[in-house]
């Protein structure tokens, strides 16, 4: 971690969600991507679990990732799944030497690019809610103050999630991740219908609508909404 | 996929080879008052502009409740359907009049202590709530919770087939399969109501009804509508058509 005056800003960043209304999709798309900046890793992605504890893939940084961690999903064995389950952190694995550990993930995470994975869980007073997973091409180490400023992004966007209140009560966290879940449904048909009306691929769409979203300071989940509903122009998306 | 296990449970529980589909509503908030040991619950239709009206209720103050709500045009249940938010209300006496107080001393006398109302939506597709009372406070455990979605669920599941223009060419394995988080699905919806110029749930429902023609799982059709080698549009004469 080589850049202080950074690291400050990424976590005034994170902490700016923590004010009344936040998107929580926004949150956590910010929180992978600062996580691969300030970490030097090659990508990441992060899962919520649901209110029946299943884990739900809510953010990635690139296609890779996206495909390994619900490739990961499917087949119930991985790194975040061990994460999750036990709520400890799970570092600087090199899936070179994880075949025995992860007999089905570890092929997939090799063809996919990665040389070393990282699970870091996102969890308040022993309450465990979800993970953040890194990956990096190369198995290269992550240093104890890589892992420091990790594991401390996490938790802030974890505060983010679990407000105070829901010390006393699970409500919160319920009504939260049931419209984060819901945002990242309506999220998928935007990205379908921008897809279609400018005839380009989903992915794109998606790049599209971030764009949009980080030029006009808006939630992604406005911009979805915006889109679905006809209210902003393709042409103003394209050209973001 | 664990939740939609409970959520087929469900829906096999209320319906039979004969029940008519309009019945389903009814059935299920009795079967969801009866699980849960709430007082009362009720499914509100929820359009474009806002609610419109009680789809089904339980007996008692439940229905009380609903006509309470669309009157004052205040409540968990209008909060619910506009944010599309979950509102779960542990202690309306404490919680209430501040937010709603109207409503909540229309609530409070009827005995009514608590109210969770559940968003029944698909991302974009609003389509009501699912009301729950209870006549003392306090909140729903996690397994509580954790059932009242699975009856959420089920409630999306019959409001969305009850959308489908001709019901019976309309398989109800197929709302589970949207229920279920298959990114794909979601995607071609998108691009159907662009191909077809339809409002999304009419989209959804043309996918749905493709699907069951064509014999095939939602997810595959979506597979394919996403990859564009199908397409859903709309002839001269308004049919819509998949090819």
């Amino acid at each position: 971690m080589d850049n202080p005056r950074r690291l400050a800003q990424v976590f005034v960043e994170l902490a700016d969600t923590l004010v009344e209304e936040f998107d929580v999709v926004d949150l956590l798309q910010v929180l992978t991507e600062r996580s691969v900046e300030l970490l030097g890793a090659d990508a990441s992605g992060l899962m919520l679990a649901d209110q029946r504890g299943d884990l739900q893939l809510m953010a990635w940084t690139v296609e890779r990732a996206r495909m390994l961690e619900l490739f990961e999903l499917q087949v119930q064995e991985g790194p975040c799944r061990d994460c999750y389950a036990t709520g400890q952190a799970i570092i600087n694995v090199e899936l070179a030497e994880a075949v025995e550990r992860w007999p089905v993930f570890t092929p997939a995470a090799t063809k996919a690019g990665f040389g070393a994975t990282h699970a870091l869980p996102m969890r308040l007073r022993g309450q465990v809610i979800g993970v953040l997973n890194l990956f990096s091409n190369d198995p290269v180490r992550l240093s104890d103050d890589d892992i420091a400023v990790g594991q401390a992004m996490a938790d802030l966007a974890t505060i983010g999630l679990l407000h105070e209140r829901t010390l006393h009560e699970q409500t919160i966290v319920s009504e939260q991740l049931q419209a984060a879940l819901q945002s990242r449904v309506l999220v998928e048909q935007a990205k379908g219908v921008l897809a279609a009306r400018a005839d380009i691929s989903v992915n794109e769409a998606f790049t599209r609508m971030r764009a949009h979203s980080r030029n006009h300071g808006l939630t992604l989940t406005a911009v979805a909404s915006a889109v679905v509903d006809g209210l902003v122009d393709v042409q103003v998306l394209m050209s973001s | 996929m664990v939740a939609s296990v409970r959520v087929a449970e469900i829906l096999s529980g209320i319906a039979e080879e004969s029940t008519p589909i309009a019945a389903l509503p009814q059935r299920l908030v009795v079967a969801c008052a009866r699980e849960l040991e709430i007082t009362g619950a009720a499914i509100v239709l929820m359009t474009d502009s806002g609610p419109a009206g009680t789809v089904a209720a339980t007996d008692g103050p439940a229905e009380v409740m609903e006509e309470l709500q669309f009157t004052l045009g205040e409540g968990p249940c209008v909060d619910s359907s506009t944010t599309g938010r979950p509102v779960l209300l542990s202690d309306l006496a404490r919680t209430g009049p501040g937010r709603w107080p109207g409503f909540s001393a229309g609530a409070l006398g009827a005995g009514i202590e608590a109210i969770f109302a559940f968003p029944l939506r698909v991302g974009g597709i609003r389509l009501g709530v699912l009301d729950l009372y209870r006549d003392r406070p306090g909140s729903l455990s996690e397994a509580e919770l954790t059932e009242a979605l699975s009856f959420a669920d089920a409630a999306t599941a019959i409001l969305l087939h009850l959308q489908a223009q001709r019901p019976e060419e309309d398989s109800g394995s197929g709302s589970i399969a949207v229920l279920e988080d298959r990114a794909q699905v979601h995607q071609a919806t998108g691009m159907i109501a662009v191909d077809a110029n339809v409002p999304l749930a009419q989209a959804l429902v043309l996918l749905r009804a493709r699907a069951f023609a064509a014999e095939r799982p939602i997810l595959d059709l979506a597979r394919d509508v996403v990859a564009r080698t199908v397409r859903f549009t709309k002839d001269l004469d308004g049919g819509i058509h998949g090819h």
